[in-house]
This record gives structure tokens, C-alpha cells and sequence, in this order.
């Protein structure tokens, strides 16, 4: 069975993809990923393709040009699968918040695939594609990929452009990758990395061969285990699993090291409080005035027939384009950076970011790398956290901190707990250091029977 | 209001000023800045706000905003960042404006106005900061508005400065001394009618002799230098006469009516605007070096008031004379490359060149609407005109018939001159003959002024002006007639 497919085959039930190119509208020509094909989130722009950012305000939105990203893989000759379901404006951690319907888990269906990219992690997961694009804001590529069982690698902030990333926050927001190998991840990562003169914040540093690091030896590599990782909360299968992952390394001439990253309790009411704030600003422009969800507001009293307010076009236009969570966090992010809160929230909001960043740069002088599980739980069930926000962000406890401080992270399969769910450890090294993270993934990585989800 | 009235109270006045950067891309993408292309041709993903694009900062815009900070006494912030200014509006593409909010580039400065004795003072520059200016709303359509997003994105710098003015004539001088800067700088075309240049005021009153500031109003819409002083005039007299009937100044926005000459409030709901000011990330903080700071400061030409002192010490000119000349960078270019190209720096040649300038030049550039530079006249050109009436090639009159000629001609006055059998007469022998024969054909001419009618010695040059097609000297004319008429 081809990839497409697969593709098409699962998608009625698992609804991973919001679109499958049926005839290859990408040519693959002769390059170093010519056989390599590639899925890509719906958040990540593609010409003349849907760009939905699973969103009602933009179902019928067509955009202008390509993501840097996108743009570098098909020059190197991967092939383009289709556009891969999400969390609305990957915001969600479950891919219920998806105005095209949910996205089921291969594994059990009745349990979510994880979000915000739930729709790429089940796309590499069950072999549509060799790579499936994702971005990772707070998680969104790491705790999906555990809960599917494949690699999710978010690297460095700046590492890939963001250029043709609908901006949910900007100074987190990082393109990444799923993939069942290391080395389809490492491939593409090359071919996606470095300096795009269209976004500013992109890195101008050389890309290492990120392939060479798999065969590298990790002897001697010290392993940070930070302790604030492994309280309360973590079921057993995880904690062992991520226990022997540990013993792995340890076996191959790691160096363990207690570890504390004193900050981390403020890390989700922090990050929750800066990326909510760059959310209401960046989805300012989805007004319904030049593209996206125009509403027809009932027309204004006194005025002429038809004639309808700005304010009501506006409030009419979002009311119905925006779903619930994207407006909770709207909400949010407009009160945290109102004159009067601003100080209180999002001005300490920026001081904790650094503490929590100086706690990273701190850890790495004592360690290369950290190992932790990518989430405390296996995946849950479908419904189990939509009436509780609360418990939904607490989902995402051991994966902000990566992008508070802007580090590479990676989650790597470990094994399956009793149910046969899939268990993710993370791994989280210093900026640029993507190489660490590859070379000490290929050693704990657990082949899963991915035969029995396709 | 009596004069009595006005000079009770002391007008205080600030004004913001936005600066139409002359750059050729907009402040944040490739767009064109052009002016004139038709409704939303200058646009692309990144200025239409699409989902996924990413500002990228236009270095010119820092070059031109550093270069404005250094001619302003500005301290120029080594590290400098972007802010975001949410606000709704149909023409404004991303929600937000681009700005700098907490950390302007430029602040601290200053610059000096010439006042009307002459004297200077110094108008303090609180900030100075780079921003993106939004699109255009086109209401001219009933109910529905149109949006033009040529606009948008294209660069401004907002100069704001101190509330160091106290009266209209003041501010209106401050406005013109920036529109001086920035057109000197090259930066901006200064052009208030055409929008490059906009003001708006901060303007109270207070009795005179008082230390607290009065209750201030803001003053919009003016648009024009000399509406700036009539709006300023009306809001300040107008805030007097509230005061005088024992009523409040309250805080609001005011209009200002030109067909009307007064102020007024602005008529819109109030909305209390909080902009959630926020830095911007997705770009970099801006930094700038010692070594840039150099390299922009050697950009910074010989402002107009420096060089309006130096035409007259250097060239002997009058101060008015300068001030002409140097209004405008172009033309006072103009004037010294023409200086550089004359043989003979006389200061008859270089008073001749200025007149020259000051006239002709000047009135073609009125007439035509044009800058010096699209007229077609080259400065060696003229320099070579000047010169040839200077030694007596030709005469005041000959040069004038041949100066229109010279505009958009490869020719030089020299080669126009010698083509045409211009050059003067100045060979003695064949001039005598002129003169001689002038007198043999008009006898009853020479009678009368042998009997005492002097003045007929006019009507003999004339006439050998005139057998001479203008080309005699006339000096030379002169001379000889006297001679002749002696020996007749």
C-alpha cells in the first residue's frame, strides 16, 4: 500500500488529515529527501492549498505563498501528502479543539491523539507519510508524539524560519517534526534548518549534519535528571519505562546527575500567561475585513438598509470564526496586557521567563542533557479534560519550560505501558544543540509494533 | 480678543510630528513606497497581514531615523526595541501597528529656531522613534468604505517634542526648521499638503508669570504649515475665552476647520483606547554601534542655517540672498557647483551667479513646478554664462536671449555663442567705423548736439547697438562715440 493510501484509508475513522493531494500537485525531482514524503500541519502555509489553521474563520482560505520550510523540503524533493488536522490555532492538547471534527489515537480509538499537531503525530504514526510537520508552542509536537508513539522533535527556537507559521505566540512558536525514525527527523531537519532572510528571528548558525550525530557515542555524556520532573502525578508504567530509559544510558557510559530546575512550579502559569498575551495580538488580524469569516451583523438601527456596524462586523465576525478555547485564551491574553495588569502579569510574567531560562543555562553546566517523561499520563480518553481547561494545561507540565527557555527538546518512544498505550521520554539538551538529542535518542528509542495500527 | 487679552496668558505648546520616510521599500517588506500606484497594488502577504508572514525591518529606515536623531542633538539608544499598538481599525492589516513604545531610538535632543530678532532657541526633543503607517479608509462611497492598503507599512518617524513653544509664530518656526532637517538630511520630501509631514499639537494656556501648565487639548488635522499657526492661533484664543468666562478647558481631541479658521471637538464616541502596548517579537532588538554611529554621522550633510552663514561670509552675499538660496538643499548644491566651475571667483561672479539663481532659475523653477535638477540646466553651464559676461564676451542682454537655451542642452554658452556670431564686438577699428558711419547718416542729429542737446548722445550709441545687432561693447561704444563726436 502506498502512503497515499494509507492515508486515505484511515482517514475516515482517524481523521488525520483535512486534505489528501490525490494527484501529487509537487512533482518530486531528484534531491537528497526524493523519497521522502511529507504531511504538513494545517498551520503551515502551502500556495494555492487551504491554510485553516483548523479554523472555522478560515475554511476557505487559500494562501498566497509557501512556508520557508515547506518550500526547502520540496526543493530537496520530498513530496507533499496532504494538510494534517490540529487543535484550532494549535491551541489544545488533544485535537478536540479542531473545527473539523477530532482526531482519533491509532492506538486505542477511543482516546485522543494529543494536539495541538494531533493530526501529524497520527499521520507518521501509522505510516501516511516518513515526516509529518508539526509546531510545538508549549508541547504541541512532544506530547502528541508520546501519546502516538514516534519521534517528535521540537529543536532550538530560530533553529527552523517561521515564515508560513500562522503565529500563535511568536516567541515560542517552533516548526518540528514527527517521524516512526530518527534519521527520517534528522533528514529533514537539515534540509528545513538555517538563517530565512524573511523572518528576523531566525538563527544565523551553521546546520550541523544532524544525521552523523546517530552514530555517535554518548559515553561520557552527563544525564541530568531534574528532580521536579518526577513528583506526584506520574503513573507507574511511565515512571518505570522512563526508569529504564535512564539505565539504558547509564549502561553505555552515561553519567547520571541529580538535577533541580528550582523554577519549574511557575512554568505553566507562566507560560499560559505570555503565550495568551502574543495570541491576542497575533489572531488580531483574523477580523473578517480582508479575507477569512466576513458575519452579516443584524443591521444597525437608524441606518440606511444593509448598512451594519464595524463594531458589530467585527464582534459577529469572531464570535462565529473563533471556537471556545481560542477565545478563552483571547481573553486571556487581552486582560494580562491591559493598562493596569500589565505590570502584575505580563511584565513578571517576562521576568520569570528568564529565571526559568537561567535555570536551564545553569542545569547545562552541570549536564549535556535532561531526561524526563515527555508527559505524566499515557493518553487519555476522548472527553475525559474538555470540561476542565485546568487539567487540560496542566497536560502540557513537562514540555513549556523547553519553550520558555527556547531549548531543543525531543520525545522518543520507550515502550508501551499494560494497556499497550505508547510511553514518550523526553529529552532536552542546550540551544543548538540538536546533535546531543539524536545521538542519546537513538540509544533509549523502543521499536514499537507499528504494524498493528496500519 | 484684545491684544491686552492674549498677552495675559502664555500659550504652551508641543507638537508630534510624523516624518514620511523617503526610503524605497516600505519599513517592513519589498513593497514599493510610491506614490500614486492604483488601490492596493504596493502590497504583499507580509503588508496585507496574512496569516504566517514576518516583518523584516528595512535597514535604510534605521540609517534615516539615526541620521534624524544626530542632526537633532538626540541621544541615539544602543539597544532599541519594537512594540506592538493593538488596535482595531479596517485599515490597519495585522490588528496592530508596528512602534516603539518604552525604548525610542532616538531621545533626550534638541534643535534651535530662529525667532523673529533673530535670536535662537533651543526646542527640546523629548523622542524620536521608527513605526509603520497604516492604509487608507475611503469614505467617499455612502455607507461602505473602501481600504487602500498602499500605505500600509510604509515608514514614518514620529519626532515628538517638548512643550517648550509659547506661541504660534514659535511653533510654526520649530516645523519649518524640521521640515529644513529632514529635507536636508534627505530623508523626508517635507511635504506637509502631500502628507510626508504631519502635526499634530499639545496646546494649553496658563496666566502669564504662572509655574503649573493649563489643562491641555490636542489639535488634529492640520494640514499645512501656515494651518498650523491658524489652528494653534484659534485653539489658544479659544481656551482664553473659556477661561475668561470662568469655564473649564477639558481634556479632548480638537479638529481643526480650515474653511472656518476655528477649532472644534472631535465628534466621535469616546472611547477610552487602551493600545496594550507589548514588545514585538518577531524582531530583533535594534542595536547600533559606535562605528555605525560614525558612518551614519559623516552621511549628515552642512545643515541650512550653518551654510546659510557660511554663503554669506565665504561669498560675500547677503544674508537674505543666502537664506534664499539655501531654503532648498538642491538649489544650494546647485549654487556652489556652479561656483566650482567659474574661472574667475570674483565676488561680482559669484554675486551674478546668486542673482542669476535667485531670478531666472528661480522663476522657471515656480513656473514649472520643478526642482532645480529636473529644469536641465547645468551648474557649469551657468557658471560659463557668467563668465562670459564677466570678461565681455557677450552682454547682460545677449546672456539672458541665450539662457533658455541652455536648459536641457548639451550645448555650452560658449559653443551657443560662437554658433550663432554672438560674441561681442570688441575689435577698436571696425567699432570706429560703426561709430563714424552712425554719425555721417544722421546730420541733423549731430547738429543739434553740437548746439547743446547732450542728451542726444544716447540716440548715437543706440543706433550702433543696433547696426552692431547688440553685439558691440558698450563700454567700447561709449568710448569711441565720445572721440568721434569731438572730432565731428
Amino acid at each position: 500500500m502506498t502512503q497515499f493510501e494509507t492515508a486515505q484509508k484511515h482517514n475516515a475513522e482517524l481523521n488525520a488529515f483535512l486534505e489528501i493531494f490525490d494527484e501529487n500537485p509537487f512533482p518530486s525531482h531528484e534531491g537528497p529527501l526524493s523519497n521522502m514524503t511529507v504531511a504538513v500541519k494545517d498551520v503551515l502555509a502551502l500556495k494555492d492549498a487551504r491554510l485553516t489553521c483548523g479554523s472555522k474563520f478560515l475554511e476557505n482560505f487559500h494562501s498566497l505563498y509557501t512556508a520557508t520550510c515547506v518550500e526547502r523540503l520540496i526543493g530537496a524533493g520530498a513530496r507533499i501528502v496532504g494538510k494534517t488536522n490540529m487543535d484550532e490555532f494549535a491551541m489544545g492538547s488533544s485535537n478536540e479543539n479542531s473545527a473539523y471534527g477530532l482526531v482519533k489515537n491509532p492506538w486505542d480509538k477511543t482516546r485522543v491523539p494529543g494536539g495541538s499537531s494531533g493530526g501529524s503525530a497520527v499521520a507518521a504514526a501509522i505510516g501516511a507519510c516518513n515526516v509529518a510537520l508539526g509546531t510545538d508552542t508549549g508541547g504541541s509536537i512532544r506530547q502528541p508524539a508520546a501519546f502516538c508513539g514516534v519521534v517528535g522533535h521540537k529543536p532550538t527556537y530560530g533553529r527552523i524560519s517561521r515564515y508560513g507559521l500562522t503565529a500563535f505566540a511568536s516567541s515560542f512558536d517552533t516548526v518540528g517534526t514527527f517521524s516512526r525514525t530518527l534519521e527520517d527527523a534528522a533528514k529533514s531537519l537539515e534540509v528545513m534548518s538555517g538563517f530565512d532572510e524573511m523572518d528576523s528571528t531566525s538563527a544565523k548558525i551553521d546546520v550541523p549534519k544532524f544525521s552523523q550525530a546517530l552514530s555517535r557515542s554518548v559515553k561520557g555524556l552527563r544525564i541530568g535528571i531534574p528532580k521536579e520532573y518526577f513528583g506526584e502525578g506520574i503513573e507507574p508504567d511511565v515512571r518505570k519505562l522512563i526508569e529504564d530509559a535512564k539505565k539504558k544510558l547509564q549502561a553505555k557510559g552515561c553519567e547520571i546527575v541529580d538535577i533541580s530546575l528550582p523554577h519549574t512550579k511557575y512554568c505553566v502559569a507562566d507560560y499560559y500567561i505570555l503565550t495568551t498575551a502574543e495570541a491576542s495580538s497575533n489572531l488580531a488580524r483574523f477580523d473578517g475585513i480582508r479575507y477569512g469569516r466576513r458575519a452579516i451583523p443584524p443591521p444597525l438601527e437608524g441606518g440606511g438598509k444593509g448598512v451594519v456596524s464595524l463594531e458589530d462586523t467585527y464582534r459577529h465576525s469572531r464570535s462565529e470564526g473563533f471556537g471556545r478555547e481560542v477565545k478563552r485564551r483571547i481573553m486571556l491574553g487581552t486582560y494580562v496586557l491591559s493598562a493596569g495588569y500589565y505590570d502584575a502579569y505580563y511584565k513578571r510574567a517576562q521576568k520569570v521567563r528568564r529565571l526559568i531560562t537561567q535555570d536551564f543555562i545553569a542545569a547545562f553546566e552541570k549536564c549535556d542533557a535532561l531526561l524526563t517523561p515527555t508527559t505524566p499520563t499515557t493518553a487519555f480518553k476522548i472527553g475525559e479534560k474538555l470540561s476542565d481547561p485546568l487539567a487540560m494545561y496542566l497536560n502540557d507540565i513537562f514540555t513549556v519550560s523547553a519553550n520558555i527557555a527556547g531549548v531543543p527538546a525531543m520525545s522518543v518512544p520507550v515502550g508501551l505501558d499494560s494497556t499497550g498505550l505508547p510511553v514518550g521520554a523526553q529529552l532536552i539538551a542546550k540551544h543548538f544543540d540538536e546533535e546531543t538529542l539524536f545521538a542519546l535518542g537513538k540509544e533509549i528509542m523502543e521499536q514499537l509494533p507499528y504494524s498493528s495500527i496500519e | 480678543m484684545t491684544p491686552e487679552l492674549l498677552q495675559k496668558y502664555e500659550p504652551v505648546i508641543g507638537l508630534e510630528v510624523h516624518a514620511q520616510m523617503l526610503t524605497k521599500s516600505k519599513a517592513f517588506c519589498s513593497c514599493s513606497t510610491e506614490f500614486g500606484a492604483s488601490p492596493n497594488h504596493n502590497t504583499c502577504p507580509v503588508c496585507l497581514g496574512h496569516p504566517g508572514t514576518l516583518p523584516v525591518l528595512n535597514e535604510n529606515l534605521l540609517r534615516f531615523i539615526v541620521r534624524m536623531g544626530l542632526a537633532t542633538n538626540c541621544e541615539i539608544r544602543e539597544r532599541s526595541i519594537f512594540a506592538r499598538k493593538n488596535y482595531f481599525y479596517p485599515d490597519l492589516p495585522k490588528g496592530y501597528q508596528i512602534s516603539q513604545y518604552e525604548t525610542p531610538i532616538c531621545h533626550d535632543g534638541f534643535l534651535e529656531v530662529e525667532q523673529k530678532d533673530g535670536t535662537l532657541k533651543k526646542i527640546g526633543i523629548t523622542r524620536i522613534h521608527m513605526e509603520e503607517d497604516a492604509g487608507k479608509s475611503i469614505h467617499d462611497f455612502g455607507a461602505e468604505t473602501l481600504v487602500d492598503l498602499n500605505r500600509a507599512g510604509v515608514p514614518l518617524i514620529e519626532i515628538v517634542s517638548e512643550p517648550d513653544m509659547r506661541s504660534s509664530d514659535e511653533a510654526y518656526a520649530y516645523l519649518t526648521t524640521i521640515k529644513s532637517i529632514v529635507t536636508y538630511l534627505g530623508i523626508c520630501d517635507g511635504n506637509m499638503e502631500e502628507g510626508s509631514l504631519r502635526c499634530d499639537a499639545n496646546v494649553s494656556v496658563r496666566l502669564r508669570g504662572a509655574e503649573k501648565f493649563g489643562q491641555k487639548t490636542e489639535v488634529k488635522n492640520m494640514n499645512s504649515f501656515r494651518n498650523v499657526q491658524r489652528a494653534l492661533e484659534s485653539e489658544i484664543e479659544r481656551q482664553i475665552g473659556l477661561i475668561e468666562r470662568g469655564e473649564k478647558v477639558i481634556h479632548e481631541t480638537m479638529l481643526f476647520d480650515a474653511n472656518k479658521g476655528v477649532t472644534r471637538p472631535m465628534r466621535t464616541k469616546e472611547e477610552a483606547h487602551d493600545y496594550r502596548y507589548f514588545p514585538e517579537p518577531d524582531l530583533l532588538p535594534v542595536t547600533v554601534t559606535t562605528k555605525y554611529l560614525d558612518e551614519v554621522r559623516s552621511e549628515i550633510p552642512e545643515l541650512q542655517r550653518a551654510r546659510r552663514d557660511r554663503f554669506v561670509s565665504e561669498y560675500k552675499i547677503p544674508s537674505y540672498d543666502a537664506g534664499v538660496l539655501t531654503a532648498d538643499k538642491a538649489t544650494a548644491d546647485f549654487f556652489e557647483k556652479s561656483i566650482l566651475s567659474l574661472v574667475k571667483k570674483s565676488d561680482e561672479s559669484i554675486k551674478a551667479l546668486s542673482n542669476y539663481i535667485m531670478g531666472d532659475v528661480m522663476r522657471l523653477m515656480s513656473e514649472r513646478k520643478q526642482t532645480i535638477s529636473a529644469l536641465g540646466l547645468q551648474p557649469n553651464h551657468l557658471a560659463e554664462l557668467v563668465d562670459l559676461i564677466q570678461d565681455k564676451t557677450i552682454s547682460n542682454k545677449i546672456a539672458k536671449d541665450i539662457f533658455p537655451d541652455l536648459l536641457g542642452n548639451s550645448d555650452s554658452p560658449k559653443q551657443i555663442v560662437e554658433k550663432r556670431g554672438l560674441v561681442q564686438v570688441t575689435d577698436t577699428e571696425s567699432l570706429r567705423a560703426t561709430v563714424r558711419d552712425v554719425i555721417a547718416k544722421n546730420p541733423n542729429q549731430l547738429a543739434q548736439y553740437k548746439g547743446g542737446k547732450v542728451a542726444l548722445f544716447g540716440y548715437f550709441v543706440g543706433q550702433t547697438m543696433k547696426a552692431t545687432q547688440g553685439k558691440a561693447n558698450p563700454e567700447m561704444v561709449n568710448s569711441l562715440m565720445k572721440e568721434e563726436l569731438e572730432k565731428a
